[in-house]
């Protein structure tokens, strides 16, 4: 028996049941499908506050939440946390609290399905709608090719040894590939689109709902079993601390000093604003049963961020002392797991976590894709009475499905195509950057046409200008490379420029017609309410 | 059953923009002290900051929740629907 033989191939095993557990969620919660459109687009508004949690958090979090954050937390230290995650934990409930609520209310008075519906009547601008369009299927894009191609390149480190006949690599001077063995990416891509697409497909959001409730909690669960066992096995939390606190690349990260710059950790507060413009999250609020429904989300949030990140952040500074310098940061998670803990059983409950947490971002936005092709372009150009209800969930089937297919060839053409992450990167800057859009449109009456149609033209100028300067920069400029202006990150430019461009334009330009303005501000509608109530005699 | 008031939204407005400040410790930024023997000093700092966050929140949904969103959203006023 030689090595490669002796690969236990109990993870596959374990990740094979994870997904068959999916498409068996996929096809009960398709028995619950009410088999009209309001039901495939937003679950009937019907959501409760758990799986409106669940939903949300499991879409809001990515594979980067696991993998990403612990090798981030190897590169540049526990500062990663307050960056990314206690910024999130605040802001993410911000929006929620402050945005979502009233985007819910509007679209379950007013009937919406997607963002551009939104925006094309509150600013009587179908312009708008035609612009938002484009822009936000090629800022989704991007975050579903970095989710698809991590999942095949994931599955194939996980699954590395496992078949050393059938999908043997080899090094150009003829020693075997690390990778060799392990399921090919175009093959394990392939199999994740097909699982999200089975259960997205029949059960349209209701299915992403209920998995994503499932993923959240098997992610959650993951993290917190490879904490405690890789904790165990270095001894205990004192003496993995200690170990980093005597290792020479391990105690600088204790802190943030030379690592993070102040700009930068300010100024990346901007970066979770981003939530308030993404499509798919958009279309998780309207399927809420009430504004009730979002109290434990706006609460629990910041909680459930932390309990997820911060085991990945002691992991990954554990690994500066444990594993030495120079390892790869997207496998610091992979190699703590495999030369700490030796169970081919933990290795499989990890792995299933970590594509839980990529899946259950991937059919949102797969799902949302749909909903706008079918939505904002079929029935917004043929009329809405052309169609059946039943024809409208065939024609978002169809585009489902098409969404899928393209993403996939795109995911295998650029596997290797680092560009991609970057990208990824960006589109959060992008979505980033259209929030005054969206809070001036639920806070703000005199925001006009012109001044969203400003807004969101010159944040795409800047964005395009900023991206192809950080593309052509040189590596080094942030903690890790990152563009920074003026030591702040690009999305503090964009964002001020955006801003500002809105507010200008909309001064200089007629403000809204009254009876927009009624129908969008709840407190505008009752007071006109009650000063058109006669008065009582005294 | 919340109580959403003028002085309650301006309290809870308040300890925002407090949290907000308080995440930038810049007197943690090279203190590498560890807590307890394991936890680094700007780590607890922050995973206090998102307990705080819960907090914060919880308090905003008991006295600054936004009633008339609720009351607007659920009026059978209802406009003509545009999507599904």
């Amino acid at each position: 028996m030689n090595a490669e033989s002796a690969v236990s191939l109990l993870p596959l095993w374990l990740i094979a049941g994870y997904l068959a557990l999916l498409i068996g969620l996929g096809i009960l919660s398709s028995r619950f499908f009410k088999g009209d459109s309001a039901d495939f687009f937003v679950v009937s508004r019907s959501v409760g506050p758990f799986l409106l949690l669940m939903s949300i958090f499991g879409t809001t979090m990515t594979g980067f939440a696991m993998v990403g954050s612990t090798g981030k937390a190897y590169t540049s230290g526990i500062g990663v946390y307050g960056l990314m995650a206690s910024w999130s934990g605040l802001i993410h409930s911000a929006v929620f609290f402050l945005v979502g609520i009233r985007l819910w209310a509007a679209g379950k008075r007013y009937g919406y399905v997607t963002q551009c519906e939104y925006f094309r009547e509150r600013f009587e601008s179908p312009a708008l709608g035609y612009l938002l369009f484009p822009i936000l299927v090629l800022l989704v894009i991007p975050y579903l090719l970095v989710g698809v191609i991590s999942a095949g390149k994931f599955l194939q480190a996980t699954t590395a040894g496992m078949f050393p006949e059938a999908f043997r690599l080899t090094l150009p001077n003829g020693n075997p590939h690390p990778l060799s063995g392990g399921v090919p990416p175009w093959l394990g891509s392939l199999v994740i689109c097909l699982i999200v697409l089975s259960y997205v497909f029949f059960g349209g959001l209701r299915g992403a709902v209920w998995a994503n409730t499932f993923q959240t909690l098997v992610f959650m669960s993951a993290g917190a079993v490879a904490f405690w066992l890789i904790s165990t096995r270095l001894g205990g939390l004192r003496e993995a601390a200690q170990a980093v606190a005597e290792s020479e690349i391990g105690r600088p990260r204790l802190a943030r000093e030379g690592l993070i710059g102040h700009g930068q950790f300010f100024s990346y507060f901007l970066v979770p604003l981003s939530v308030g413009m993404f499509p798919h999250l958009f279309q998780h609020w309207l399927t809420a049963r009430s504004a009730k429904s979002f109290r434990l989300t706006v609460i629990a949030h910041p909680i459930f961020i932390a309990i997820v990140w911060v085991p990945c952040i002691l992991i990954g500074l554990w690994a500066t002392a444990h594993l030495g310098p120079n390892a790869s940061p997207n496998a610091v998670l992979g190699r703590m797991v495999s030369s700490l803990v030796h169970s081919p059983v933990l290795t499989g409950i990890v792995a299933a976590g970590v594509l839980a947490a990529i899946m259950s971002s991937l059919d949102s936005q797969f799902m949302c894709l749909g909903t706008m092709f079918t939505n904002d372009v079929v029935l917004r150009l043929a009329g809405r009475d052309r169609f059946t209800d039943r024809q409208k969930i065939l024609l978002a089937r169809g585009f489902i499905l098409l969404v899928v297919a393209v993403t996939y060839g795109l995911a295998v053409y650029l596997k290797d195509s680092a560009q991609v992450f970057d990208l990824g990167v960006w589109c959060f800057s992008g979505f980033a950057s259209l929030f005054p859009l969206v809070f001036a449109a639920v806070y703000w009456r005199r925001v006009t046409k012109a001044g969203a149609l400003a807004s969101v033209a010159s944040a795409a100028a800047v964005w395009l200008v900023l991206f192809r300067q950080d593309i052509l920069a040189p590596a080094g400029q942030g903690g890790d490379g990152e563009l920074l202006v003026f030591g702040l990150m690009p999305v503090a430019i964009i964002f001020a420029v955006s801003a500002v461009t809105l507010v200008v334009v909309s001064l200089l330009t007629r403000p809204p017609s009254p009876e927009t303005v009624a129908r969008f501000f709840p407190e505008k509608e009752a007071r006109q309410r009650v000063s058109a109530e006669p008065v009582p005699a005294p | 059953m919340n109580g959403a008031s003028t002085f309650g939204r301006r309290a809870v407005w308040t300890a925002f923009a407090v949290l907000f400040l308080l995440h930038h410790d810049f007197w943690n930024w090279d203190d590498r002290t560890l807590l307890f023997g394991w936890l680094p000093v700007g780590l607890a700092w922050h995973v206090g900051f998102s307990v705080a966050a819960g907090v914060l929140w919880a308090a905003a949904v008991r006295w600054a929740w936004p009633e008339e969103v609720e009351r607007w959203a659920e009026s059978p006023e209802q406009g003509q629907p545009v999507g599904s």
